[in-house]
């Protein structure tokens, strides 16, 4: 092996061992550009080879499943001949260096993965983690990805219809962006990515190809970030949601057309991985003349080509006597469509620049031959994560407590955000952000076919308390939203944002982390369907807190019917259903008193699924305007959060013999109100109090105006952002 | 009556306008790259980022084939209607008197809000009562209408009190030509043509223009002229 070239396998991030492993599979020391193709298709970013063993652990099986693991996006069955693809995925490391144009093209990444599908997008949701917003730091980051978010999805007429966002000083230097897309599609007009047909052209589509995002899989999603990441900035994108739009629109109509076989978006590699997955899946080969690929900047080299992540492009095969219908359709569309190259018998993946080659590997040792590794998990003994700051006496009384916890930016109302995303394009949505605790989107603009709802969660510094009941917490709190508005899992997409995997406590936290989200799945028998992992969250300040963000879509069969979360008329009587044991580890309260615990109350699953399962029941049932769930702020904070959504105060009785039981947190409960004959009826139902009146008053505890807890509620952020 | 919805690149609700549309007549999508309207009775001009509106909003838009004969069907009395983008591109095509600026808050807005109508003797509003209120939302970036020295006759819809999303020149929120055929305005009617997706009253304005016309206050001596489309 020659100095030089062991000097720049380990530039690119590969091992020596890894390096070695290249040359066995060629039988010779890669070229400059088979080695830049290798050092992207065997990061952790496109090989998983520190999460793909502990992945093959979760369930992937549903009666509702299409398309599992492994295909662009997950898609489930929703009758009527109707298919819902979705997916969520990372865009951390390129939103912590430009959050703009991060948190955009993470949007913009997610879309053509559910439209290479086959699938229209009708629904973008975000998860975000920033640091405190005292930092100016996490309030840049915060506005701009929010910016960012907003401009890609509003440009390219999807709706963003919920999300989450947290500040931790875990995510300080290291935030997360995780983006969610969910897309439907008759039945017939879904597509795979495998290539087939030997013979068969293989047509760029879209953007022109230029020097954005050179090696962004390796640089910027498979390692720490450090002091010089303003240096890593030309490896963020660039994207253009117009151009997005249009091939959008192309696609789909050439998909509807049947002109094409099989079709892939470009993502983290470009080119060289969605080629070489491509021609995998096919188990075929596939040749590309880079001289062919169109350019924004002419003078760029072949490896720049292969690697490029501009944004906007698909990949697609198509049978050569379609190839001029396909040409006419993107014509039409003001799409650029260039044949560059073609479908083989070889099994390998060969470029060329015009007659010369430049690279022939065989595509398995690009996609299938990468080592996996074991991890090393070592549950740490000492806490990983420093106590944060106390902001909130342990002597508070409880209107101090409530306002306190109201308007910590983790529970305060998240309109700064929402109100800049279009929630409403595409004419399904039936609940806007903070109106259920679900979006709900209806399949037939009529809402004659049902509905889908969609949430999705993950609170991080609980699953930093104990990853595997966090984790499995995050699971049932999205069916919980979703049982809220009577909606029916179909499945589960995941982001799994770790530390480095490497380190024995990061790999600890994630081995705990998935065992939680299998066994909650399985408890709920809900499948997962896809997802993305994202490792290496770490900055100058140490590891983000674990944080496994889970989506999930359901269906409930009549929109109109769905619960709000918002009280709807003076005189409902109000209850608390669920398996329901508040505690204060791991709550925003112990937080505001600078506490950490190290541990969570164990959660019976079991019982948890049933709860769900009645519950949904319930809701479809009708006759409950008002559901929502108890979470951050506990059932304090969630009955002052229905007192703000529906303009009405409540009289609650003394429910609370311990500070837990009002402010306490844990999965399980259920607030709900209606007709006092509809609540009793219910259950289990525990009636607490009546709503009505101006103020919130918790005999004993507190009574605070409906407008005081509104103001604060939705005058945090705001504040927090002008200070 | 027959609508015919503009689809430019880059439009997103066009097909939400279409289907609005369709709850009061016939309607179909109009092609950016044709010149003719197919015999439409009327045109509305969607909301979007036509062109990707990396220029400024509407500006690319209003030089597209298809323009022209909207321009000309205008100017001819047809009524045209222009949502947000749409109000944008009639604006940047001289249809309409102003600008639309950027909100005040830099930032773009999506939010539900109250709308007065101000004058029902136009083609889109005479389904209307003057201080009718209408429930519909707004979702832009550049909404804020500037047009000094516009007649309040052509001041159509005002954001209810305290309700100015954008910062709006005397809170306004749509305006129509002097004739009273061409409505422009940034909130989104479509978008509130059923109570499942939030309110019905942005149907208002579509059944006007599909309404025969006696039966409207535009029958009554006003300030608009309705002519035949």
């Amino acid at each position: 092996m020659s100095g030089s070239a062991t000097a720049r396998h380990r530039e690119l991030g590969l091992t020596d061992a890894e390096y070695e492993g290249i040359c066995d599979r060629l039988g010779r020391e890669p070229n400059p550009l088979e080695l830049a193709v290798f050092s992207l298709m065997w990061s952790e970013h496109c090989a998983y080879k520190h999460s793909k063993k502990l992945l093959r652990e979760l369930p992937t099986d549903g009666p509702y499943v299409l398309m599992g693991p492994g295909e662009n996006a997950g898609v489930v069955d929703v009758g009527d001949g109707l298919a819902v693809a979705f997916k969520v995925e990372s865009h951390n490391h390129p939103s912590a260096v430009e959050p703009f144009q991060g948190a955009a093209t993470g949007v913009g990444g997610i879309l053509r993965d559910v439209f290479a599908v086959g699938a229209r997008p009708i629904a973008v949701l975000d998860s975000l983690r920033f640091g405190e917003l005292d930092s100016p730091r996490s309030r840049y980051l915060f506005e701009w990805a929010v910016k960012g978010i907003g401009q890609y999805g509003n440009s390219v007429g999807v709706p963003t219809v919920g999300g989450e966002v947290y500040f931790e000083a875990a995510y300080e230097q290291n935030c997360l962006v995780n983006a969610m897309c969910v897309g439907i599609a008759p039945r017939e007009r879904l597509i795979r990515s495998a290539a087939a047909g030997t013979g068969n052209q293989v047509v760029l589509l879209g953007a022109r190809t230029g020097r954005d995002g050179i090696g962004g899989a390796s640089v910027l999603a498979s390692a720490e970030l450090s002091e010089e990441d303003a240096s890593k900035r030309p490896s963020v994108q660039i994207g253009d949601p117009f151009e997005e739009s249009k091939l959008i629109e192309c696609c789909l109509e050439l998909l509807e057309l049947g002109a094409l076989s099989s079709l892939q978006d470009l993502g983290a590699a470009g080119l060289s991985s969605s080629s070489s997955e491509m021609a995998a899946k096919g188990r075929v080969g596939i040749d590309i003349d880079v001289s062919r690929v169109p350019l924004r900047e002419s003078d760029m080299e072949p490896f720049e080509i292969m690697i490029s992540e501009s944004q906007e492009r698909m990949l697609g095969v198509v049978e050569p006597e379609r190839l001029d219908e396909l040409l006419e359709v993107c014509e039409r569309w003001d799409v650029r469509a260039t044949p560059v190259g073609s479908v083989t018998d070889t099994r390998r993946l060969r470029v060329f620049d015009g007659d010369e080659q430049l690279a022939d590997v065989p595509v398995t040792a690009l996609v299938d031959d990468c080592p996996l590794y074991d991890l090393e998990p070592e549950r740490p003994e000492e806490p990983l994560y420093p106590e944060p700051p106390r902001r909130l006496a342990r002597s508070a009384g409880g209107e101090e407590t409530l306002l306190a916890l109201l308007g910590s930016p983790n529970v305060a109302s998240k309109r700064f955000a929402y109100e800049q995303y279009d929630s409403i394009v595409g004419s399904r949505t039936a609940r806007r952000p903070q109106v259920a605790d679900a979006a709900v989107l209806m399949l037939a603009r009529d809402g004659g076919s049902g509905a889908l709802a969609v949430s999705i969660d993950g609170n991080g510094r609980r699953v930093a308390c104990d990853p595997y009941t966090g984790a499995a917490e995050a699971v049932l709190e999205c069916a919980r939203n979703l049982a809220c508005v009577g909606a029916e899992p179909l499945g589960l997409t995941n982001c799994l944002n770790f530390g480095n995997p490497e380190k024995p406590h990061i790999a600890w936290q994630l081995t705990r982390a998935v065992a939680g989200l299998r066994d909650a799945c399985l408890a709920l028998g809900v499948p997962i369907v896809g997802g993305n992992v994202s490792l290496y969250n770490e900055g100058g300040g140490g590891p983000i807190y674990p944080t496994p963000i889970v989506g999930m879509v359901g269906k409930l069969p009549d929109p109109a019917g769905a619960p709000r979360l918002g009280f709807a008329e003076e005189g409902h009587a109000l209850a608390l259903v669920g398996p329901f044991t508040p505690a204060l580890e791991g709550s925003e309260l112990e937080k505001l008193r600078g506490g950490l615990a190290d541990g969570l109350p164990r959660v019976d699953l079991q019982e948890q699924a049933d709860a769900l399962l009645k519950l949904r029941a319930t809701v479809r049932e009708g006759g409950l305007p008002t559901v929502h769930d108890v979470s951050e702020g506990g059932l304090a904070c969630a009955l002052a959060e229905c007192c703000i959504a529906g303009g009405l105060g409540a009289r609650v009785a003394r429910v609370a013999a311990s500070e837990a039981e009002l402010f306490g947190e844990g999965p399980g409960g259920v607030l709900i109100a209606g007709p006092r004959d509809a609540v009793e009826a219910v259950e289990g139902a525990r009636v607490i109090g009546v709503v009505g009146g101006g103020a919130l008053e918790i005999a004993e505890v507190l009574s605070i105006p409906v407008e005081r807890l509104r103001a604060v509620y939705e005058g945090a952020i705001p504040a927090a952002l002008a200070a | 009556m027959k609508f015919g919805v503009v689809r430019f690149p880059g439009s997103c609700d066009e097909i939400d306008a279409l289907l609005a549309c369709r709850r009061f007549g016939d309607a179909e999508l109009l092609w950016h790259k044709d010149r003719d309207l197919g015999g439409v009775d009327a045109v509305v001009v969607p909301g979007g980022f036509s062109y990707g509106d990396y220029l400024r909003a509407g500006a690319i838009a209003r030089f597209s084939p298809l323009m022209e004969a909207v321009i000309d069907f205008a100017r001819s009395g047809g009524p045209v209607l222009g949502i947000c983008n749409g109000f944008q591109v009639l604006c940047e095509a001289g249809l309409l008197p102003g600008a639309l600026l950027p909100n005040r808050s830099l930032r773009f807005v999506c939010r539900q809000v109250d709308v007065v109508v101000e004058n029902p003797d136009t083609a889109f509003t005479r389904a209307c009562e003057k201080g009718d209120l209408l429930s519909v939302p707004v979702k832009h970036m550049g909404g804020r209408y500037y047009a000094p020295g516009i007649l309040e006759e052509q001041v159509v819809l005002r954001y209810a009190p305290g309700q100015n999303p954008n910062g709006a020149q005397d809170d306004i929120a749509g305006v129509c030509n002097a004739e009273g055929n061409v409505l422009g305005l940034m909130p989104h009617p479509e978008h509130a043509v059923n109570p499942l997706t939030g309110s019905a009253d942005g149907g208002r304005l579509f059944e006007s223009v599909a309404m025969p016309e006696a039966t409207g206050s535009a029958g009554r001596a006003g300030f608009g002229i309705v002519p035949a489309g």
